[in-house]
């Protein structure tokens, strides 16, 4: 898919917003967190979605995956849940579920190659997905430390809404 | 809180709280998906926990979770936080069985959109999905091997599937089935065990590793034979 047209990509937020929220249902998440649930979900799928027909699927899904670790870490603060919540449904998207399952039925079908090479592209796959989380998370820890050297703890929860001009970059 | 999907470095850091907040200074845990072990200092014995069954639970990790930042603020006692701690253990899913099927088959369908899947696809998605998650959700219940619950349901998923596109209903047999696999497939663990092995908990990462393997296998087998079938 070269270009992507308007409607499609509001059918594509449609639905991995549903799709998130969905597994926020599955893995039974606060019932007042699944809007925010689906909306990390939806961001990150729009963002793989965009990127992907540009870049290299593994980096659009690290760029992916670290705008769902900003959005979680900020729902979290606002929220005082833990992050987990809102990863865990953000991710559901990009996870290579689907390349998995396929690598493990040419497995089974004795397609050995075709597996091989599936096989490591899902594992390159959730590493970038780990990646990417891991680094929203270093970068959030970064800007709480140098909030306390710069005003010992008193701004603690105003930092969410610093938080976003600084992924913008990195896009 | 291990068992409702928790990172281990989250048990093991609330564990930590918890302890500090009441008073023991040189706690250690160590903990793997598959048990905890716990020393409150170096005078009494170490515990041990056995983690037997796991799956996500993310209400029951955001309230224990609330309830050892509320311990350690000193907002309740430790006695408090124990009742509290026994009444998240005891309560079960929040959402209805039928409520779950639905939106497994909901999700299945939006999958099946996402990976490319044209228009057409989407209803046997849904379809699909939602027979294979109910399936997998009776089976689990009745018999205690995840494994078999998987294959199964797979298997399922398959027998429909290849129904549905003789039928003319579905187009590509390989959207549909993908699409309505997700609700089933590791992913999650897979990510988990590579976020795991990144962290430096290098026994988390491979069981957990093992057991995304083995569910990825599950799935993959119970379609193969329904491919090879037909």
């Amino acid at each position: 898919m070269a270009s992507l047209s308007p409607i499609s990509i509001i059918l594509h937020l449609i639905t991995s917003f549903i799709a998130s929220a969905a597994f926020g249902i599955l893995f039974n998440a606060p019932r007042r967190m699944l809007l925010q649930c689906g909306l990390a979900g939806m961001m990150g799928w729009i963002t793989y979605i965009l990127l992907a027909t540009r870049l290299d699927v593994v980096f659009a899904t690290v760029v992916a995956t670290f705008i769902v670790g900003v959005i979680s870490q900020l729902f979290a603060r606002l929220h005082k849940k833990p992050v987990i919540i809102f990863s865990v449904s953000g991710i559901i998207p990009l996870v290579p579920g689907g390349l998995a399952y396929d690598a493990m039925r040419q497995f089974v079908e004795s397609e050995y190659n075709l597996a091989i090479q599936l096989a490591a592209k899902a594992l390159l796959i959730s590493g970038s997905i780990a990646i990417g989380l891991v680094l929203s998370e270093v970068i959030n820890q970064m800007i709480i430390k140098l909030a306390r050297l710069r005003r010992p703890a008193k701004s603690e929860i105003k930092l969410p809404l610093s938080q976003p001009p600084k992924d913008k970059p990195s896009q | 809180m291990l068992q409702s999907g928790a990172e281990t470095y989250r048990a093991e850091d609330t564990m930590a709280r918890m302890a500090e907040a009441m008073g023991l200074e040189d706690s250690h845990s160590f903990v793997t998906p598959t048990g905890i072990m716990f020393q409150a200092s170096e005078s009494q014995s170490a515990k041990l926990a056995r983690i037997i069954e796991r799956t996500t639970d993310l209400q029951k990790v955001a309230a224990v979770n609330d309830v050892s930042r509320k311990l350690g603020s000193r907002d309740i006692s430790p006695s408090q936080a124990h009742i509290r701690l026994m009444d998240i253990n005891r309560a079960g899913h929040e959402y209805a069985v039928l409520l779950q099927i639905v939106t497994a088959a909901a999700a299945s369908g939006c999958f099946t959109f996402m990976f490319k899947g044209s228009m057409a696809d989407i209803i046997p998605g849904i379809l699909c999905g939602g027979a294979g998650f109910s399936m997998f959700l009776a089976l689990h219940r009745l018999v205690k091997v995840k494994f078999f619950a998987e294959f199964s349901a797979s298997f399922i998923i398959g027998l429909l599937a290849v129904i549905f596109v003789a039928l003319g209903m579905g187009q590509e047999l390989d959207k549909i089935i993908i699409g309505s696999v997700m609700p089933l497939v590791p992913g999650l663990l897979i990510t988990n065990a590579v976020r795991d092995l990144m962290a430096g908990h290098l026994v988390s990462g491979l069981s957990r590793g093992a057991e995304a393997f083995l569910t990825a296998f599950a799935i993959g087998a119970g379609i193969a034979v329904v491919a090879t079938i037909f």
